[in-house]
């Protein structure tokens, strides 16, 4: 019995390829959207963690001064006192445009980081060689790569302990390279502590206790990670409608089958048992399929999310993908789930199935009118609670919860707010056919709206990412032609030759203007203060957000300075407020400037405060203003004269286009994302108007008879599918905005520490609107093309068969 | 680890570093550190304090106690330096690199921590007057070598002590030059074997008050072994007629190299030429994974010694970055008495 | 009831004196694509005038739903001719097909006549206002008859099976079409139901003047019309 069900199972699917290729195919695609962004959160979480362990963070406590760097003097005290501690400076050595974080360790209270304690690190160096002059650089062969062409510099060794963009090294060593004599950072608090040693506050007040994380970065890239997830999910949640679609209609069309096994003796609990079997074998097909399409989608998309981690939140992420159990796990454990899902209400009609009757035609009116009341309810209330979460809670979770509320609340109302539209469409009809293609419309509401919902959801996500992105692109092009005034970029190899390129430049250029910063500390997060000389080109250009009248000479007169957008809104310090930068040197705030792209807190203030605040600021880089037809001559000039390298000048046209470079490849990843759920959304309305065929035909079948021709229906039925998308894109469209507003105004502030303003680009909705059309078009056509050819015979069957 | 071989480079293979040297009165090596000269003077309090222009260095005090409870206990309070050039600098650039050993051991267990630090920044160093020497919290202090406070810590013991010595300073070998081969290596040694010593001890199980005797030693040098030398085993017995006996055995691929100094009651050193001080081992116990000999025979004919000496706990095995055998022994037979075993590489 | 009906009746204009032959089929063959093709219908051949009421019986699978079918043009023959109102049937595509539902014939099945998405009025309607033919009072009169003014609000699902072919029946003259095709229309029905709607067809159809022709198995219905075609293995016996 079992095997002959078994077979009638099986010859469904082999006389209905398309059906089988498109339940595989969705599940499939739902799959891998989701894999492919586990599969970079978990690698890229997995290079965290690794970073963690090797630069010795990961769950590490860590002692913090408030008021900048910890004294060497205040170590020894606190490891006379008892407390096992080890000292940490953290800087950022830069060189010749590139770079690189330095950390700077005691190797010997250090002996725990795997780059020193590896069982291979015994042979790839001698401790006294790390310790002594000129010392050891640790790094990854990615980043010795591209150290090695740097000039005086320690001899490298290469380890896979360290993570990538880092140079791991004795403290020693690394006061000197980055020029911060008797600095300390950070303490790390070793594991074990000896019995009895006298609290942190009798020997050093004024350092805090706290569990290192990656600071705020951890925050930061959460939120990077939360973001890829939703969209991982939104693609999966709109790849199930598909199968839902696919489900219903295979059981739909099987009905008569399943009665007939059942009265040949079949009982109902085994029919019900081979019909889940037959579900998770597909299930499981469908996700291998997806987890190798999610693979390679993850390997295309990965190297650009590696960009943008480094280049937006400063942290390691590596480029090469690794296959990890527990994202195959999950994965296929997402797909079965996401078909039990998908098929509960069909499974359930099955088991609900009556022996004998035959099903009546749908009761979709009253029905319809429930439960559009109902989910109406819902989303309203989902939609008031994403409000009230962001009136009650601050910050990212919030949010995300007017998001997801937003997003959820919107799909729930997509229905009876179409329905509504419908309804009162219906009364401007004053033709029998008009009259009739409304009613139908609203017929057709239910079984599409799953669809209508994913395309909705699809459209929005397009429309506010898409915003957020152009928004953010425009700000960004702007600003950086305020930011980037001058004309030529020159980098000197050290202060002496930067002094003499100054002195040969000044006589024959408009301005030279050196770029001088100094690493200070503020609040445990480094602060690169510039000083700079006071000139047109910054009072004309430099984008400022908020200052005070005056607020360029107080910069200039060395009594205010200016902040980036990132430190006003981390440390919540505007105009009015003071900057403290050493615990020798207070200023009050001047101006805030917007700062895009860059992790760190920057201040500006006049040269020689800088110079008299720090000692040994390096006076290597200069911003040259000529004229913009004597670049070319001028920098050839420079490159021979002082014997520079090419990378040395670069020219304000170059510069911008590698920022916008940069820039582009940061959004590939969101770009690709968002394509995708829109093609997963196409394809869930093709498939959703695939079921509806068997249903569709009771309700065309009579106005074809009452003389109208196949043809026309067809027509119909493509401009029924046109219009439904039409009128989804346009509710998509505030739903978008909205969304834009949230992650411009909220997420943004919360994530980068950056407010962007929002700009509207009608010409993209456009597009997307014509984007919309044409996938409902597209999945319109093919079932009205099988109605075009339909042989009337099969017509006149809906009049005499029982179904 | 490397820090590891760092140090047992710089502890036990000083041999291969500094094999090139032709030191026959030249005072230097070829990487320019000071060696030991015989004839010359000690100084005190002086040379208390450290010799950055040497090698290596240590401070190194052993202490046989018993407590209220009749128990036997015994510690180890050691400060070494170590220089990886021989000078000194300010700050983080400091050659020089300390590391601290502390053990505490009863019949039962043994108990031991390790500190390292750099030089120059004045997280461990040496004071010659008055006399402080430190590394971290660990610190043997006070105004003159013969009245000091010893204090320790690990992450489950500690200790805290009070030694006063009432007799002279002991110069091992040629008047505190000590040869180590018979190819002419050697050190400065001198030693203060006298310490009466009280104090507490804190275990696991609760604070414990102890008295006993303490022995300091003295040892700096730029190449205390030779080439062949793999590892040595040496004794500080004080008999329970006053005398004392310091004896070593240097074992070496070419035949082992032994020295000793015998201390009369009266605090009369006589160095013990090469052959003079003996000792077989009588049983071994298996430790950390190796067959270390906890059981000896120890004989000096010449002085009608002829002894066992025995570990209190033959499990003292300091697991430290460069791992060796210390703990206290009781002696019995033709003396009697107690004192410290160290023995290095097996 | 009948002088009612005739004080009711209009005269459509001109056809009074046309040729009386409102359907006439020749020779039609008909023979459906399939593995063991074999002709449904073989050179039939019959008339029907105007006002005319024929009844087509048969066995099952004899063809009579197939002729209904091709004289309604809702599929197409494949030999002979079959005429409506003058106009020949071989000579119309898809659209001139779907032309003479609208406007020269009606159809009712034997279930699922109706416009599940519009209630009974809209169905009730459709098909006259399709055809541009809508006589608002003489809708409502049917609508009366046919006992169905209580339920114009409600949809097709709603009614029982004998009021859903009465809104059918409705729906079909509420055009006054030259001629009405009922394919056992109250084959679905039980006894007396289908008693009472086919004597409430048989009136409205002498009503509006409209000729009959309708599908059934059942001698007893076929002996009340004015005439009777046995079909048999796709001929007229």
């Amino acid at each position: 019995m079992t095997r002959m069900a078994l077979l009638a199972f099986w010859s469904h699917w082999r006389r209905h390829p398309v059906q089988f290729f498109t339940l595989i195919a969705g599940l499939a695609l739902a799959t891998a959207l989701w894999s492919a962004v586990q599969a970079i959160n978990a690698e890229a979480r997995a290079s965290y963690a690794q970073a963690a362990v090797q630069l010795g963070v990961d769950g590490t406590e860590i002692l913090t001064a408030l008021d900048g760097p910890i004294a060497v003097s205040q170590y020894v005290a606190l490891r006379r006192a008892g407390w096992q501690v080890s000292p940490v400076l953290d800087g950022t050595l830069r060189r010749e445009g590139q770079s690189f974080r330095v950390l700077g360790v005691d190797l010997l209270s250090s002996a725990d980081l795997p780059a020193f304690a590896a069982p291979e690190a015994a042979q790839n160096f001698q401790a006294a060689d790390v310790l002594t002059p000129p010392g050891r650089l640790f790094a990854s062969p990615e980043t010795a790569a591209s150290l090695a062409h740097l000039p005086d510099l320690p001899p490298i060794i290469e380890t896979a302990n360290v993570p990538p963009d880092v140079v791991l090294t004795d403290i020693g060593i690394a006061e000197q390279l980055l020029n911060r004599s008797g600095q300390i950072d950070r303490l790390r608090v070793m594991p074990v502590q000896s019995a009895g040693i006298p609290p942190l506050a009798d020997i050093a007040p004024n350092l805090r206790r706290s569990t290192q994380t990656s600071g705020e970065t951890d925050r930061l890239t959460d939120s990077f990670h939360l973001n890829l997830t939703a969209f991982g999910l939104l693609a999966f949640a709109v790849g199930l409608f598909i199968v839902h679609g696919t489900v219903g209609l295979s059981f739909e069309q099987r009905r008569a089958m399943f009665r007939t096994l059942r009265a040949l003796g079949l009982p109902l609990r085994r029919l019900t048992v081979l019909a889940v079997a037959e579900l998770m074998i597909f299930a499981v097909i469908a996700g291998l399929l997806g987890l190798a399409a999610g693979y390679t989608i993850a390997g295309a998309l990965l190297p650009d999310v590696s960009t943008t981690l480094r280049g937006l939140y400063g942290v390691p992420a590596a480029n090469t993908l690794h296959l990890r159990p527990e994202w195959v796990a999950s994965g296929l454990g997402m797909a079965i789930l996401g078909t039990g899902l998908a098929s509960v209400q069909a499974l359930w009609r099955l088991w609900r199935m009556p022996l004998l009757a035959a099903p009546g035609l749908q009761s979709w009116a009253a029905g319809a009118r429930r439960t559009n009341r109902i989910m109406a309810v819902i989303g309203i209330a989902l939609f008031l609670a994403g409000v009230v979460a962001m009136v009650l809670f601050d910050g990212l979770v919030a949010g995300f919860a007017l998001l997801a509320g937003m997003m959820l609340g919107a799909a729930l109302i997509l229905a009876p707010i179409l329905s509504l539209i419908l309804r009162l469409g219906a009364r401007t009809a004053n033709g029998p056919i008009s009259e009739w293609i409304w009613a139908d419309l609203r017929a057709q509401l239910p079984g599409v709206s799953l669809a209508l919902m994913a395309l909705l959801l699809a459209l929005a996500a397009n429309i506010g990412v898409g915003t957020m992105v152009s928004s953010f692109r425009l700000t960004f092009t702007g600003w950086l032609d305020q930011r980037l005034a001058s004309e030529l970029y020159v980098t000197a190899r050290d202060d002496a030759q930067g002094a003499a390129i100054e002195d040969w430049l000044t006589p024959q250029v408009d301005a030279v203007l050196p770029i001088r910063s100094f690493e200070f500390s503020h609040a445990g997060t480094p602060l690169f203060v510039y000083g700079i000389r006071d000139h047109a080109t910054y009072r004309d250009n430099w984008p400022l957000l908020a200052y005070t009248p005056d607020v360029w000479d107080m910069v200039a007169s060395g009594t205010g300075v200016l902040i980036n957008e990132q430190l006003a809104r981390r440390s919540q310090i505007w105009p009015g407020d003071t900057l403290t930068i050493s615990p020798k040197w207070s200023l009050p705030v001047a101006g805030v400037y917007s700062d895009y792209g860059n992790p760190t807190g920057q201040a500006i203030v006049s040269l020689d405060a800088l110079l008299s605040h720090a000692r040994d600021v390096p006076n290597r880089r200069f911003g040259i203003r000529v004229a913009p037809d004597r670049v070319r001559a001028l920098s050839q000039e420079l490159q021979t004269r002082f014997d520079l390298p090419s990378t040395a000048l670069i020219n304000q046209a170059g510069l911008k286009a590698r920022s916008m470079e940069v820039f582009d490849k940061t959004f590939v990843v969101t770009g690709a994302l968002n394509l995708l759920t829109l093609g997963v959304a196409g394809f869930a309305i093709l498939t959703s108007l695939l079921t509806l065929w068997s249903l569709r035909l009771p309700q065309l079948a009579p106005v074809w008879a009452l003389g109208m021709t196949r043809s026309q229906l067809a027509r119909l039925e493509v401009v029924r599918s046109l219009a439904l998308a039409a009128l989804t894109a346009l509710i998509a469209l505030p739903l978008g905005l909205g969304l834009a507003w949230v992650l411009l105004a909220v997420i943004n502030v919360e994530a980068f520490g950056w407010r962007l303003p929002m700009y509207l680009f009608p010409l993209d909705w456009l597009r997307l609107f014509l984007l919309a059309l044409l996938a409902a078009g597209l999945a319109a056509v093919i079932p009205a093309r099988r109605l075009y050819r339909l042989p009337p015979s099969d017509l006149l069957k809906v009049f005499a068969d029982a179904r | 680890m490397p820090v590891k071989a760092l140090l047992i480079a710089v502890l036990m293979a000083l041999g291969t570093l500094t094999q090139a040297q032709g030191f026959a009165g030249l005072g230097t090596d070829a990487d320019g550190f000071a060696t030991p000269q015989r004839g010359t003077d000690l100084q005190f309090p002086r040379d208390h304090g450290p010799h950055p222009d040497f090698r290596i260095e240590w401070w190194y005090l052993t202490a046989t106690l018993t407590g209220e409870d009749g128990v036997d206990y015994g510690i180890q309070w050691t400060l070494f330096r170590s220089a990886l050039a021989p000078t000194e600098a300010e700050g983080w650039q400091s050659p020089q690199v300390w590391m601290g050993h502390a053990g505490l051991t009863t019949p039962t267990q043994h108990y031991f921590a390790e500190r390292l630090a750099r030089g120059g920044i004045g997280q461990a160093g040496v004071t010659a007057h008055p006399f402080d020497a430190w590394i971290d919290d660990w610190q043997m202090a006070g105004d003159d070598l013969s009245d000091l406070r010893l204090v320790a810590r690990g992450d489950v013991f500690s200790y805290d002590l009070r030694m006063q010595a009432d007799g002279a300073l002991i110069r091992h070998g040629d008047n505190g030059y000590s040869v180590k081969s018979e190819a002419g290596q050697a050190s400065y040694y001198y030693s203060q074997p006298a310490y009466q010593i009280d104090g507490v001890l804190h275990l696991p199980d609760g604070p414990v008050r102890v008295t006993g005797d303490g022995w300091l030693d003295r040892e700096w040098s730029s190449q205390p072994l030779a080439e062949d030398q793999t590892g040595w085993d040496w004794f500080s017995l004080s008999f329970d007629d006053g005398e004392r006996l310091m004896g070593f055995i240097l074992r070496g691929a070419q035949g082992d190299f032994t020295s000793g100094t015998w201390i009369a009651a009266d605090g009369t050193a006589t160095a013990l030429p090469h052959g003079a001080f003996q000792a077989d081992p009588l049983g071994t116990t298996e430790v950390a994974g190796r067959q270390v000999p906890t059981r000896w025979r120890v004989y000096v004919p010449e002085r009608g010694l002829d002894a066992q000496v025995m570990a209190l706990n033959p499990n003292s095995w300091m697991g430290t970055a460069f791992a060796y055998w210390e703990g206290p022994v009781s002696v019995t037979g033709s003396h009697t008495g107690r004192g410290y075993l160290e023995m290095t590489g097996y | 009831m009948l002088c009612f009906g005739i004080g009711r009746q209009i005269p459509r204009g001109g056809q009074e004196w046309q040729v009386p032959v409102l359907l006439d089929i020749r020779n039609v063959t008909k023979t459906y694509d399939g593995a063991n093709a074999r002709p449904v219908l073989r050179d039939v051949s019959m008339t029907l005038n105007r006002g005319q009421t024929v009844a087509l019986t048969g066995e099952s699978g004899s063809g009579k739903s197939t002729l209904l079918h091709l004289s309604a043009g809702l599929d197409a023959f494949d030999g002979g001719e079959i005429t409506v109102d003058g106009t020949a049937l071989s000579s119309l595509d898809d659209t001139g097909r779907a032309a003479l539902r609208r406007d020269t014939v009606a159809v009712v099945f034997q279930q699922f006549n109706l416009i599940p998405s519009l209630t009974v009025a809209q169905n009730l309607s459709f098909h006259a206002r399709m055809a541009g033919r809508l006589d608002t009072a003489w809708l409502q009169e049917l609508t009366g008859r046919l006992g169905l003014a209580d339920l114009t609000d409600r949809y097709p699902e709603h009614l029982s099976g004998g009021q859903q072919q009465r809104v059918a029946i409705g729906r079909a003259l509420a055009g006054r079409p030259a001629l009405l095709l009922a394919d056992e229309p109250t084959g679905n029905l039980d006894e007396t139901a289908s008693g009472a709607v086919l004597d409430l067809m048989l009136d409205l159809v002498a009503l509006s003047g409209t000729a009959l022709f309708l599908v059934t198995h059942s001698r007893q219905i076929a002996d009340r019309l004015d005439r009777h075609v046995h079909l048999s293995g796709g001929k007229i016996a």
